[in-house]
């Protein structure tokens, strides 16, 4: 007894230890609850003639774990080159890159066969994922081009992919953070100070990507890992929606917003309410504990 | 000889490396010729066109019927057009005949800029653009930049005749092979780059930027092999302190240029730009912009000398004034370049000497690292004994002898220093005296290095067992079986005790009851230390790549592959996660997401783990070095040499870093700040 005590009397001087028991985990009678909700909504906006944009979500809820844990795919894409090129860019960027991931990542989870999966890491298997994207947009006959950006949350655990200026934003706090860097032109002039973020919003090329799927067979990927709070919030939106509505605007709709989708069609009508000059796509999560 | 015997020539002559047959400083042509006299029929022009760039058929215009010239058609009474050549942003170019000379094959490139442009924007500036080339070029007299003959208008559109150069330019000629351009062709175009930008730069009576620097811009002409430098579509009189628009072509544009400011110093840059890419064969349009640095030419290509990477580095400064001051000076570097042969070692910058403040000889090899507490150094020796030392003069306070070799680390907790020896066993030693509190046996020889947490210690034993005991009794807590050898030392994190196994697993237990949590299975023995942080466990293995895994579950959530074991513990400080590999590197990767940094090449395995201490990682090489670098950008700082391979990690206190070596000596070395 006096062992177990002692084994875990905690450091205070040592604040980089972990807890034994998950901070916020929930009382008995909240095991009924959804610990994590998706939300989503897309727009043609008002000047386009075909909305480029795709996206697929998918949640589960694992009881089999105690306690029961959530388990998503969200999925956002968004065609360039104008024509309908970029339409069958964007849904066959999100078809090959969602069937990759669900056989093997979330059907191996969800048949508590991690271990299959755990030859290959999580990162390495969404990234290959999104490679295989760009090979198929690749052989289609046009030279259209998409962007991509794929999350995987597991537990309390957001693992992401991107390639292009499809935004993932983590909101907790009352705070939003980008976490996925845009890769277009102007976001590395102001990464650099050349321009400032205003300047960005009507540089001539803002809209000049230096990476996207569809044109090049080499790809790199950038992947992210963000641990999720209780109560914090996963954003994934197209330039549609960042374009026009500053982070700002996005938290105050989703902090006031009645239920998630209800700020998902908000954040969408505000984005057309600005002019609505390009698609816009919006994913909503929130991971409740 | 047919344009594809052509161009196959120029491929063979890239392999032979012969230089151009004139001299550099060719004086230029005498100047004031609007319509010179052809120089005599090009021995090699065929009666028919050459199949050089582009179709041969002019390409649907899409619709628009009008937009291109066709075969045949004649302008201005004078030019017959024979082929398109290309399309530029502005409109086409053409091949033409010029007709005013019926008995020779006079021919020229029609530049033609079409007035009437789909897109409003860029309308405006075309025919700015389009009147400023063609007013640039008409001043200019130099053999490196074709000549104007001619500028008028028709049917709406305006034309600008110029000298047809007849050559590949050096895109298309990257695009037909599928290995970087060789050093010698590269620096020989580019000394000729300088001298004709060195001509624009001293321009009277302003200076001439040319801004479009670029591969697909240097064209290499088939009858001399001699550069000439085409398209001045956005060349622009120099007028310092004015900012115009930005413009250029992304990539090889210099930052400044972005802001509107073109100066010479940013056609340095672009030409920096357009040889990195030639001599590594990465397209500066598909990356991140200005990520040059980041990427090394003889990362890509070790064929480069080390001056020749020094020479392109040079020029893609950031800020223009680290570059070279003027194409000039670089093309001097460029000839001493050239005069440098393949294979000189390059010129080690002169370090500080590093003069240990005291060292310690004892009588066999030092595999395992030091540890630094309360003044007083600890560490083990193959000579058996553990030794404590006084921390900042080296004075032996005690050792205590084993019966086996230590080759574990201390640790230190409580006025215990704990360790273990090849004798089997584990020691608990009083800190102040080096009298024995208590011993374990084990039935193994003890490698691995014991930790301490919550008043307990752990460590691994040969006889494949975990054991956790009372750090102040040595009672056994519980003992877990590891499958194999435990060579790594267990880490304590929160309820788990994380260790890897021979038998290639990576076990998380509980610290409490000794109940296997998960187990990650890599393919060979893990034989490292695990790092705990951002709630991952970082592990390398002996199969070569290093691990991420999730703290919780076991799950991998990155993994980073060298070319050699991973026997090296990481370290992790802020985001960074370093480790060695014996692929001879040290490297640097951003620890949530396993993307490389920077690595370091030393002249041995890095078996050793680093050690970070304000910005500045310290790490021994099996080349017998204790390297310093920087921790953010991997640059050497210095390196100290010690008599044999440096297998253990270093250990940082008291102002000091403590090394031990297989030379049988610790040395103690002042770091860069004495924190």
């Amino acid at each position: 007894m006096g062992i177990r005590n002692k084994l875990f009397r905690r450091e205070k001087e040592n604040g980089s230890e972990r807890p034994p028991t998950r901070e916020g985990s929930p009382p008995d009678r909240l095991q009924c609850a959804s610990p994590l909700d998706v939300a989503q909504a897309t727009d043609i906006g008002r000047t386009r003639e075909i909305n480029e944009d795709a996206f697929l979500t998918l949640k589960a809820v694992v009881g089999t774990s105690d306690p029961p844990s959530p388990l998503a795919l969200l999925i956002v894409a968004d065609g360039l080159g104008g024509h309908a090129g970029g339409r069958e860019a964007s849904t066959t960027a999100v078809r090959v890159a969602a069937r990759a991931l669900i056989t093997e990542l979330l059907l191996p989870i969800l048949m508590n066969e991690t271990r299959e999966m755990g030859r290959r890491p999580i990162q390495e298997i969404i990234t290959e994922a999104i490679i295989s994207a760009n090979q198929s947009v690749s052989q289609i006959e046009s030279d259209a081009g998409t962007t991509l950006t794929a999350v995987l949350v597991a537990d309390h655990s957001a693992y992401a992919g991107h390639v292009g200026d499809t935004r993932l934003y983590y909101v907790t706090d009352g705070k939003a953070t980008q976490i996925t860097k845009d890769h277009s032109l102007v976001s590395r002039l102001v990464e650099l100070g050349e321009i400032s973020p205003k300047e960005a919003q009507s540089h001539p090329q803002r809209n000049f990507l230096y990476r996207a799927l569809g044109q090049d067979p080499e790809l790199e990927v950038d992947a992210h890992l963000q641990r999720l709070a209780e109560g914090s919030y996963l954003l994934l939106c197209s330039d549609g929606l960042w374009g026009s509505v500053s982070d700002q605007e996005m938290l105050e709709v989703i902090y006031e917003a009645p239920s998630l989708q209800e700020a998902c069609n908000r954040l969408i009508d505000l984005a057309n309410e600005r002019g609505g000059d390009d698609n816009t796509t919006v994913v909503l999560a929130r991971i409740n504990y | 000889m047919s344009a594809n015997d052509r161009k196959r020539s120029l491929l063979d002559r890239l392999k032979s490396a012969e230089p151009p047959q004139k001299p550099a400083d060719e004086t230029a042509q005498p100047p004031g010729e609007s319509a010179p006299p052809p120089a005599g029929p090009p021995s090699d022009v065929p009666p028919a066109p050459p199949e050089d760039r582009g179709p041969s058929v002019v390409p649907d215009s899409g619709g628009r019927d009008d937009e291109f010239l066709s075969t045949g058609d004649v302008l201005q009474q004078r030019y017959e057009i024979r082929k398109f050549l290309s399309k530029g942003g502005m409109g086409a170019v053409y091949l033409a005949k010029d007709l005013r000379f019926p008995t020779v094959e006079k021919l020229v490139a029609v530049k033609e800029m079409i007035s009437a442009i789909r897109d409003s924007v860029t309308s405006r500036i075309s025919l700015e653009t389009f009147q400023r080339e063609a007013t640039i070029l008409a001043s200019l007299s130099h053999v490196a930049i074709p000549k104007v003959f001619d500028y008028f208008h028709q049917e709406r559109r305006v034309y600008l005749v110029i000298e047809y150069i007849q050559g590949t330019d050096l895109e298309s000629l990257l695009a037909e092979i599928d290995y970087p351009l060789p050093q010698d062709n590269v620096v020989n175009w580019a000394i000729q780059t300088c001298e004709v930008l060195n001509y624009l730069h001293n321009h009277k009576p302003s200076p001439i930027v040319f801004r479009d620097m670029k591969p697909s811009n240097i064209m290499i002409r088939d009858e001399d092999q001699r550069v000439v430098l085409i398209d001045f579509g956005i060349a622009k009189v120099f007028q310092s302190g004015r900012r115009g628009t930005m413009i250029g072509t992304e990539g090889y544009s210099p930052p400044e240029q972005y802001r509107g400011i073109a100066e010479p110093r940013g056609d340095v840059y672009a030409l920096g730009a357009t040889l990195h890419h030639l001599l590594t064969r990465r397209d500066p349009r598909k990356e991140p912009p200005f990520t040059f640095q980041e990427h090394p030419i003889r990362d890509f290509n070790p064929s480069v000398t080390p001056e020749m990477e020094a020479v392109v580095m040079r020029a893609l400064a950031y800020e223009a004034e680290d570059r070279y001051p003027s194409a000039e000076e670089m093309r001097r570097d460029l000839l001493a370049v050239l005069g440098t042969s393949q294979g000189t070692a390059p010129t080690r910058p002169s370090r500080e000497e590093r003069t240990p403040v005291w060292s310690f000889v004892c009588q066999h090899e030092i595999r395992s690292s030091p540890q630094v507490f309360e003044n007083a150094v600890y560490f083990g020796s193959y000579d058996k004994s553990m030794y404590c030392l006084e921390a900042s003069t080296g004075e032996e306070r005690w050792r205590y002898a084993t019966d086996g070799g230590i080759v574990s680390s201390p640790c230190v907790w409580n006025e215990t220093v704990f360790f273990g020896s090849e004798d089997q066993i584990l020691y608990a030693v009083y800190t102040r005296t080096g009298r024995i509190v208590w011993t374990c046996p084990t039935d193994g020889k003890i490698r691995s290095s014991p930790k301490e947490g919550y008043d307990h210690v752990f460590f691994g034993s040969d006889d494949h067992r975990v054991y956790a005991l009372s750090a102040k009794s040595g009672q056994e807590l519980w003992r877990f079986d590891g499958g194999g050898p435990v060579r790594s030392s267990p880490v304590v994190s929160g309820e788990l005790v994380i260790f890897g196994s021979d038998d290639g697993n990576v076990y998380a237990v509980d610290v409490q009851s000794g109940e296997m949590r998960w187990k990650y299975q890599t393919d060979r023995a893990v034989q490292s230390t695990p790092t705990m942080a951002h709630d991952m466990a970082y592990v390398g293995s002996t199969d070569f790549s290093l691990y991420a895994l999730d703290l919780d579950n076991g799950w991998p959530v990155w993994r980073f592959r060298t070319k050699g074991r991973v026997i090296s513990s990481p370290w992790v400080s802020g985001n960074v996660i370093y480790f060695g590999s014996n692929d001879h590197h040290l490297y640097a990767l951003d620890a949530r997401t396993g993307t490389l940094l920077w690595k370091y090449a030393t002249k041995g395995s890095v078996v050793s783990s680093p050690r970070v201490s304000n910005g500045t990682v310290y790490v021994g090489s099996a080349d017998c070095h204790l390297y310093s670098l920087d921790g953010e950008t991997g640059n050497l700082r210095w390196r100290f040499p010690t008599g044999g391979p440096i297998t253990a990690s270093p250990a940082i206190g008291a102002g000091l870093v403590y090394v031990g070596s297989t030379d049988h000596a610790v040395y103690a070395l002042p770091t860069e700040q004495g924190d």
